[in-house]
């Protein structure tokens, strides 16, 4: 299970356009890593860039090492595929599968990955997975439902509980709870608590409070200027990062006296 | 131990009602509409009769006296705008009205001549050794069912797979190509489409090669750019979060499209497909050529010629016996026939959709 992640000068394109410039950081396992900074430094992409999911867009592309298990994520012939049923991801907007139950969102990763297996396997794993999301006493009794029937809080949980069905090694998200009300919030950072016991999990958020709450280690981004690439200002541990930053950018953001 | 009360500042004056702020306005009694259109219509019918009846001029009259009148009347009680707003109103109804016109009259005409033969004969027996009085249609309503029938088989799978590729997949030259000409067979002239079939039936299999198959191919020609048209906007639809929220799961590409945006869209796309059908169903022109006619039931369509409905109806009307009056009979009773199928496909295509429809609640 949690995986160490680390990040060796990785450079992110999009086209001929370098958005984020030379990012080396390590992700620690069984902890949260928070990335915080101002809107379009890059955060997103660099989150994307973890799981290989950056490079669906065309003409995006990557230079640099994302290491794994020592492995190298981006060396050549391994298969994106393989690296995100390993590194799952939970997006801004709850994105449960509109044609399918509250189960057969939690099944989709075993059903789309796997030929066979056990209906009573998946029963298993689908309680457990919605356990572990905090909402199995919720939707225990309507598990038939369609997933797009439940609020935004509980479909965000829904997505949840379906990245970790498949047992991935770390959970990237990207926002999670940035469409939520603060209750719904609450429950998501209370659920992340929990998760981080098992798992490597990276967040981005715009919410500076709730990367203060949640995260053990938190990394400000930041941008030169308009047009110029999205770099990572400094990572540390968190209580570190918003009592005594190394640099001034870092303390003006925390702040609040920019972004 | 005292604190001094502050007297609170007085709040801020309104300025007095005046006449700029009036916001009741005069409106017409509640019946008005109706009651002009009354008087309208007795108007235009007392012209009209005084000069000899005409159906055109009466409308006419309704609509530019009633028009007229609401916006004159309206005007005085209610305002510019308003009366702007009741003149426009009934411009755009009138020609909506207008519009309907010619379907309503066609589905009556169709519906009350088709009906003396609408029996159960027409749809058991063939027209094999029938002159005059009596025979069917059942050998054209199979020919119908096995051309389009066949037509969809070989036009859906082509044609939604060219939409998976153009959104899926498509990039550059190719893609721009394949939309370019996809563009351009939208708007083929059905009778080429029969005309390029039986060229090609001739070229293959040898002259005067006319068969229900050579029939399916100039349909499907006609349905492909339909289908993958339709298609392509439903697949587009299919928001990029689900695919995205399947990639994050390590699903294959391939999988995610048939598992995750196929499901998605299906509603759309088989509300397509089925308009598709009831696009082709009712040509006649290209299965003129390509298919032939004939009086006998045929359920081959790789031999030998074969009726359709609308060919059959075509004929029967174009060049009937003597009297006339079965094959008119027979003829508009097909008409009514292909008009039924094509309501039933759309009813089909409703309930499709409203049954695939992702559900929300249940």
């Amino acid at each position: 299970m949690a995986k160490r992640i680390e990040v060796e000068d990785l450079d992110i394109y999009y086209g001929s356009f370098r958005a984020v410039r030379n990012v080396s950081m390590t992700i620690h396992p069984r902890a949260i890593t928070a990335l915080i900074g101002p809107s379009g430094c890059g955060k997103s992409t660099y989150l994307r860039a973890l799981n290989r999911m950056h490079e669906l867009i065309p003409a995006a592309r990557v230079e640099g090492r994302v290491v794994m298990d020592e492995q190298d994520l981006y060396a050549p012939g391994v298969d994106p595929v393989d690296v995100r049923k390993h590194v799952g991801m939970v997006f801004q907007r709850p994105n449960p599968f509109p044609t399918m139950s509250v189960y057969e969102n939690v099944a989709a990763g075993l059903r789309l990955n796997h030929k066979r297996i056990r209906k009573s396997e998946l029963d298993g794993i689908v309680e457990e997975s919605l356990r572990g999301a905090n909402l199995w006493e919720e939707v225990k009794d309507r598990l038939g439902k369609p997933g797009s029937g439940l609020s935004g809080g509980q479909q965000q949980r829904l997505c949840i509980a379906r990245a970790i069905a498949v047992k991935p090694d770390v959970l990237l998200m990207d926002e999670p709870c940035s469409a939520l009300d603060p209750i719904s919030t609450h429950a998501i950072e209370d659920l992340m608590a929990e998760l981080k016991e098992n798992y490597t999990i990276v967040i981005v958020t715009h919410n500076m409070q709730q990367a203060a709450r949640v995260s053990n280690y938190t990394g400000f981004f930041n941008i030169g200027g308009t047009g110029e690439p999205g770099e990572l200002v400094e990572i540390d541990e968190t209580p570190t990062i918003f009592s005594t930053p190394t640099h001034t950018d870092t303390e003006e953001y925390i702040s609040g006296r920019f972004g | 131990m005292s604190t001094p009360t502050k007297s609170r500042p007085a709040p801020p004056e309104t300025d007095p009602p005046g006449d700029s702020t009036r916001l009741v306005r005069g409106s017409l009694p509640r019946r008005a509409s109706w009651g002009a259109l009354g008087a309208a219509t007795l108007v235009a019918a007392v012209v009209a009769a005084l000069t000899g009846f005409s159906v055109t001029l009466f409308v006419l009259l309704v609509v530019v006296l009633y028009t007229a009148g609401m916006y004159v009347w309206s005007r005085s009680a209610e305002g510019r705008r308003k009366a702007a707003d009741r003149a426009f109103t009934s411009v755009v109804t009138s020609a909506f009205l207008i519009a309907l016109t010619p379907l309503i009259s066609v589905v009556i005409t169709v519906i009350s001549r088709g009906a003396e033969r609408f029996d159960g004969k027409f749809f058991s027996y063939s027209m094999r050794g029938v002159v005059g009085d009596g025979g069917g249609a059942y050998h054209a309503i199979t020919g119908t069912l096995i051309t389009s029938g066949l037509a969809t088989l070989m036009s859906v799978p082509i044609g939604l797979a060219t939409a998976v590729y153009l959104v899926e997949y498509g990039r550059g030259r190719l893609a721009k190509s394949i939309t370019f000409f996809v563009d351009v067979m939208t708007g083929i002239p059905s009778i080429v489409a029969g005309l390029f079939a039986y060229a090609l039936f001739t070229l293959v299999f040898g002259a005067g090669t006319i068969n229900g198959f050579a029939g399916a191919v100039a349909l499907s020609v006609l349905m492909i750019p339909i289908v993958v048209r339709s298609s392509e906007e439903m697949i587009k639809l299919v928001p990029d979060d689900l695919r995205e929220a399947a990639f994050a799961l390590g699903t294959p590409k391939w999988k995610v499209i048939l598992r995750v945006v196929l499901p998605t869209a299906v509603a759309g796309i088989s509300t397509g497909v089925t308009l598709a059908i009831a696009r082709v169903v009712g040509e006649t022109a290209p299965l003129l050529i390509a298919t032939g006619t004939t009086a006998s039931t045929n359920f081959n369509p790789f031999s030998g010629q074969m009726a359709t409905l609308s060919v059959f109806s075509y004929y029967e009307y174009a060049s009937p016996g003597v009297p006339p009056e079965p094959y008119l009979a027979r003829a508009w009773t097909a008409a009514l026939t292909l008009m039924l199928i094509v309501m039933v496909l759309n009813l089909v295509a409703r309930s499709i959709s409203l049954f695939f429809a992702p559900k929300t609640r249940s």
